[in-house]
């Protein structure tokens, strides 16, 4: 599904990310990990072309997405992606948040899209909240609807930037339980996260990231159950965040 | 001081050797000031949205272009840029569009006056929306762009909805100054209040001139005035629900 080849990213002179590859099968759920500054994210906004890269190539469901003659637009809305922020748009209604690429992108009409949209707010517990404006949401709200946003476009991925860490602890929950319940229903899905219980009990793989490289990629099993087998960066990582 | 004969009757009066009174000439100079600050905010308004977004986007010739004209129009009084386009364009064009400019251009002043404090007003306006595109998360262009939204359509939908929402406070205050600043085109000829101003004072009523000064700064103030609360009115209808933006 998505295939990451030797990528490369410079900023000017300084290297982001160094020959990272992997592969994420249909269905697949995999954690991206590391410590912060190591590229995590710039490698996931890799995926959908929101950050360009120098070297190597991204195949998303047979399209590259460093072949300039790509329609990125198009790309992209079969990809859907949460941030760490959110990112609703806050002068729309949530409503219109949902529908809004549904219907400048796919075409759907009006009617078409809310009722789409409208369905997977219910999905995500929110759907009293349809008529609110981000702003009037707390975070975990926001964030949930934030997804229920991107599977409004049917995506054939997801890729999850952070999207817990601007949370409040206690609304880190509400948004795992509906993480959790998309990886059971067979998405395929990307999750940049040090949320490890989430990776404990969904994830199929775990990456680990240091200096823009990728330095462990395995099966979850092994990363956390053979620590001794894991390089000495990702067991000084897994020592600090696994300790309380 | 205590000498000067006070005589707001003067404004009532007829205008020497003419049909027409004195406050004739002032409501049709406020008429022309209007006229002119109002058709040079479009100008200034559309033109200034698209400059100010050139300089955001990531190409660099547009954004050198959007550069280039804010720092060329911004850095020269406005008064000679009126004086440029009035009596020196002209001369600088094809013969052919010079002396339509010169002949047959309709309303030569007030067209002149349009499109000189327009494009001088659109460099303001440009350096404000940028600002207000610039102030916007980053992030919210990446999810524009995430869902599948063209660069156009996340501008348009995305990011200009909010970038103007936050510069209406700036803008009020440039919408403001396009009024103050037509009072300018006196000087190539066209017969805004100002001007009247000018003329009764100077040629007609020499004796009465503070009277004919404080109506015309009255008028002027409460133009302004009304153009606040209309932007006062638009900023409270776009407010976002649960949007912060500062305050008391």
């Amino acid at each position: 599904m998505i295939e990451i080849n030797k990528i490369s990213k410079w900023y000017g002179d300084f290297q982001v990310l160094t020959d990272c590859s992997t592969r994420i099968n249909k269905g697949e759920v995999v954690v991206v990990c590391g410590p912060s500054g190591s590229g995590k994210s710039t490698l996931i906004k890799c995926v959908n072309a929101l950050e360009p890269f120098q070297q190597g190539d991204i195949i998303v469901d047979g399209i590259s997405v460093a072949d300039p003659k790509t329609n990125l637009p198009k790309l992209r809305s079969r990809v859907g992606m949460v941030f760490q922020h959110f990112e609703l748009f806050p002068h729309l209604s949530i409503t219109e948040n949902l529908t809004l690429a549904q219907m400048k992108v796919m075409g759907r009409s009006k009617e078409e899209a809310s009722q789409k949209g409208l369905a997977y707010l219910d999905r995500v517990g929110l759907k009293a909240h349809a008529h609110k404006f981000p702003g009037q949401l707390s975070g975990g709200q926001q964030q949930r609807v934030a997804i229920a946003r991107a599977l409004s476009m049917d995506p054939i991925a997801m890729l999850f930037d952070e999207p817990t860490s601007a949370l409040d602890p206690e609304m880190v929950n509400e948004v795992l339980d509906v993480m959790v319940e998309l990886a059971q229903e067979g998405m395929t899905m990307m999750c940049v996260t040090h949320e490890m219980g989430f990776a404990r009990r969904v994830a199929n793989r775990v990456i680990f990231m240091d200096k823009g490289q990728i330095v462990e990629d395995c099966a979850k099993e092994a990363f956390f159950g053979n620590v001794e087998a894991r390089s000495e960066r990702a067991q000084q990582f897994l020592s600090k965040i696994l300790q309380h | 001081m205590s000498t000067y004969q006070w005589d707001w009757g003067i404004i009532l009066q007829q205008v020497p050797e003419s049909e027409e009174f004195y406050y004739q000439w002032l409501i049709s100079g406020l008429g022309w000031t209007i006229a002119t600050a109002l058709s040079a905010w479009v100008i200034a308004l559309l033109l200034g949205s698209l400059i100010g977004v050139l300089r955001t986007l990531p190409s660099r010739p547009l954004s050198f272009i959007g550069t280039a004209y804010v720092e060329l129009f911004r850095n020269i009084p406005l008064i000679v840029q009126l004086f440029i386009w009035f009596f020196v364009v002209p001369e600088l064009v094809p013969t052919v569009v010079g002396d339509w400019m010169k002949r047959d251009m309709p309303l030569p002043e007030f067209t002149t006056a349009v499109f000189g404090l327009g494009l001088f007003t659109a460099a303001r306006v440009a350096e404000q929306v940028r600002t207000g595109i610039l102030t916007l998360p980053r992030g919210q262009k990446n999810a524009g762009l995430a869902l599948g939204l063209t660069l156009g359509q996340t501008y348009r939908h995305v990011l200009l909805p909010m970038a103007f929402r936050i510069v209406i406070p700036p803008l009020t205050s440039e919408f403001m100054n396009i009024f103050k600043n037509s009072a300018v085109a006196l000087v190539i000829g066209l017969t805004e209040l100002t001007f009247q101003m000018k003329q009764i004072t100077g040629d007609y009523a020499p004796s009465n001139p503070i009277e004919v000064m404080t109506l015309v700064s009255l008028l002027y103030l409460s133009v302004a005035l009304s153009v606040n609360r209309i932007m006062a009115f638009i900023e409270k209808k776009s407010r976002v629900p649960g949007y912060i933006s500062g305050g008391k």
